[in-house]
């Protein structure tokens, strides 16, 4: 199964990489982080992630980590 | 069994955290030059000539020695760099307003005696850092701090096109204009970067890639707009493509 890991310091809320999932599994949290950010989480309950790494590649502050696909 | 596909590159800081505006492509453009150092093993025998501008933030976050430089001057003290040390790996990366502006004549002669370095410079039409001032390559119309009233034509003259002007110098061994739009055109931007990295490493001579990027703070947009910015409104007058290689027949 795919995923993706976000580190949530470094999230600044462009939302760049929600735009950029081509399942949009990528969402607003409820959560803000120490900067205040209201940051995003992920949420693919039914496995839909494909791996595809766009949205590690759009993120201008390095905030989605790692990336695995399986 | 998960593959990973995408990691932070190495030669970026541990737990660095890019102090650039949110959206900012600045960001893309640093992973992207860290990539082709570790892709290159190159870290080791890097030494980066530091601008100044937003782009002089790079040093807090790769890994690799660096000395600062006078304003637009990057280009001028890597060449030193380089006749000092001709075994190390030297590069620049600088802004729009700094390699062609307050530089210009530095970086323009670099490539003129096809010095043996590589130069990055960030194009996001604006001065960024000191509040959205006018440069050298912002766009006919384009409302800033010091052209309120847009930039025109008779008054501000017209934005200069920095990778034609390189590639027209003969000491230029490459030079190619990429944007960071879509994910397509960021990864066409990480072969450009190793091409203007590997040219040095050949002797060829002068390695330029200018990279069109955004700047939401000062066109006052949101990142996806600033994007559609980049599409509609840059990358017509600033067109990619690859200007100079010589390394193609």
């Amino acid at each position: 199964m795919s995923y993706i890991t976000i580190d949530r310091d470094r999230c600044k809320a462009c939302y760049l990489c929600m735009d950029e999932c081509p399942k949009k599994l990528i969402k607003i949290s409820e959560t803000t982080n120490a900067l205040g950010n209201k940051i995003v989480e992920f949420c693919d309950e039914k496995g839909e992630c494909l791996g595809c790494a766009m949205c590690a590649q759009r993120c201008p502050d390095l905030a989605i980590t790692e990336v695995y696909k399986g | 069994m998960a593959v990973q596909v995408f990691k932070v590159p190495d030669s970026i800081r541990k737990n660095a955290k890019f102090s650039f505006c949110p959206g900012c492509d600045h960001g893309v453009a640093v992973r992207l030059v860290a990539k082709v150092i570790d892709e290159l093993n190159l870290r080791e025998k890097t030494i980066l000539a530091a601008s100044v501008g937003c782009s002089v933030t790079l040093y807090d976050f790769i890994n690799v020695d660096s000395v600062e430089a006078p304003h637009g001057r990057a280009v001028a003290e890597a060449t030193g760099i380089k006749r000092a040390c001709p075994d190390k790996f030297v590069f620049t990366y600088q802004g729009d307003g700094d390699f062609a502006s307050i530089g210009l004549a530095e970086s323009m002669h670099a490539a003129l005696r096809g010095e043996n370095i590589s130069a990055i410079c960030i194009n996001n039409t604006t001065y960024g850092m000191t509040g959205g001032q006018l440069g050298p390559t912002t766009l006919l119309g384009q409302k800033t701090t010091t052209s309120p009233t847009g930039r025109n034509r008779e008054y501000y003259g017209y934005p200069i096109k920095i990778a034609e002007h390189i590639a027209l110098c003969d000491g230029t061994a490459f030079s190619a204009r990429v944007s960071l739009d879509t994910v397509a055109n960021i990864r066409k931007a990480e072969q450009a970067i190793k091409k203007a990295f590997e040219v040095q490493l050949k002797g060829l001579g002068f390695g330029f890639v200018e990279i069109l990027s955004t700047c939401p703070t000062n066109w006052k947009m949101s990142p996806d707009k600033a994007h559609e910015r980049v599409r509609n409104e840059m990358m017509p007058v600033f067109k990619p493509g690859i200007y100079k290689d010589v390394t193609e027949g």
